[in-house]
């Protein structure tokens, strides 16, 4: 029985490595994990775009801006609540990655957000976006395209835990460091 | 130049203290937030005359006679507008036969860009059970004082804007009472068990 148990956990727990590792950037120190974007409905003008990135170098560094084709502008941004008032800010100077640590964007706190696009983003597809760091250089990535269903399902697997929007504290955005 | 100046000074006192003001309430208001301060039992609202998401006019009369979903929005939100409307399609799934009465209203807060075919095109993404509102910013910024709501707009870097806005749900019966909100990110368990009771609601 345990052993079935052991070989079903492993065997799941593979599948999910697999499928996440199957899209991962390096850059420099920097490792970027599964960056995805938010489906839009129609004539939507914004999307999101998230991802974990982790540095395993010994110095900081910074995502300060990026570029896409489909966007007129991709920012920095930073969600939070206030009671029941929902704030967004852009980060000017960019989103700290503390040295040997790790920063999880993710819906409801860091953000990507890609302004003025110029088409729908449709579950399934994926978007090219560059973005650059301080002192890392920049970096060109795919965003997968994922709907509501698809995030809820990939942030239940990936060990990330659940979107937990409901209660965004900071303190629990940067892990590791 | 010396009446320039003076002029100047008066405008610049007089930008000052408005600037206070709205700070002042801006605090105040995230200090109570709204649970605090709307109670049930309340009438929320004011008569209004805007648009619908296919450009028909609407009155505050269409909240009326069916327990009632608000929610205010726009469309150039990333998080927590789609994460509701979403969310608000599983509630009617979820409800079925018994939700069947309940209406959504989803309100535009950025009234200059959210046209009714826009508000359309998002709301029908995620559910045909919730209509989009738009409108005379004037007439939308009564609205949005009449239901207690914060909206305010933030200049962005580059000269656009953002909004910040109350995120919760307001929940109204077919008398037209307020009745409690949903709070976001509340549980999909919590979040039906609120609208089955407001579906039974005389």
């Amino acid at each position: 029985m345990n052993r079935i148990a052991i070989l079903l956990s492993a065997a799941i727990l593979g599948l999910s490595t697999a499928v996440v590792s199957a899209h991962d950037y390096k850059l420099g120190s920097l490792e970027i994990e599964h960056p995805f974007a938010r489906a839009t409905p129609p004539n939507a003008p914004v999307s999101g775009g998230y991802m974990t990135i982790r540095n395993t170098g010994n110095e900081p560094d910074r995502l300060l801006s990026g570029e896409a084709t489909f966007a007129e502008r991709v920012e920095v941004h930073e969600m939070s609540m206030d009671g029941e008032v929902m704030k967004m800010r852009q980060l000017a100077d960019g989103l700290e990655i503390p040295a040997g640590g790790e920063v999880v964007l993710k819906p409801g706190g860091y953000h990507v957000m890609f302004i003025g696009i110029d088409s729908q983003f449709k579950n399934g597809e994926s978007r090219n976006v560059t973005l650059t760091f301080e002192k890392a250089g920049t970096i060109e990535l795919d965003f997968k395209v994922q709907d509501m269903k698809a995030m809820q399902d990939d942030m239940k697997s990936d060990g990330h835990g659940s979107m937990d929007h409901g209660k965004m504290d900071h303190g629990n955005m940067k892990q590791g460091g | 130049m010396p009446r320039f100046g003076l002029k100047t000074g008066i405008w610049a006192a007089a930008a000052a203290l408005f600037l206070l003001c709205v700070g002042f309430l801006g605090f105040q208001y995230s200090v109570r937030g709204t649970q605090q301060s709307l109670t049930s039992g309340m009438k929320l609202g004011t008569d209004f005359a805007l648009v619908d998401q296919n450009g028909a006019p609407i009155t505050q009369a269409a909240f009326e006679g069916k327990p009632t979903l608000v929610f205010f929005g726009f469309t150039r939100c990333p998080e927590v507008c789609p994460t509701t409307l979403y969310e608000m399609a599983g509630w009617f799934d979820a409800l079925g036969e018994e939700g069947r009465d309940l209406q959504a209203f989803f309100i535009s807060v950025d009234p200059e860009r959210d046209t009714p075919e826009i508000m359309k095109g998002y709301a029908e993404a995620f559910t045909d059970r919730v209509t989009g509102i738009t409108g005379d910013p004037d007439e939308i910024a009564r609205v949005v004082a009449a239901w207690h709501v914060y909206a305010a707009r933030i200049p962005t870097d580059d000269g656009d804007y953002t909004m910040d806005h109350t995120a919760s749900v307001f929940l109204i019966d077919r008398k037209g009472v307020f009745r409690g909100t949903i709070a976001y990110g509340e549980s999909p368990e919590t979040a039906t068990a609120k609208l089955r009771r407001l579906a039974q609601a005389a």
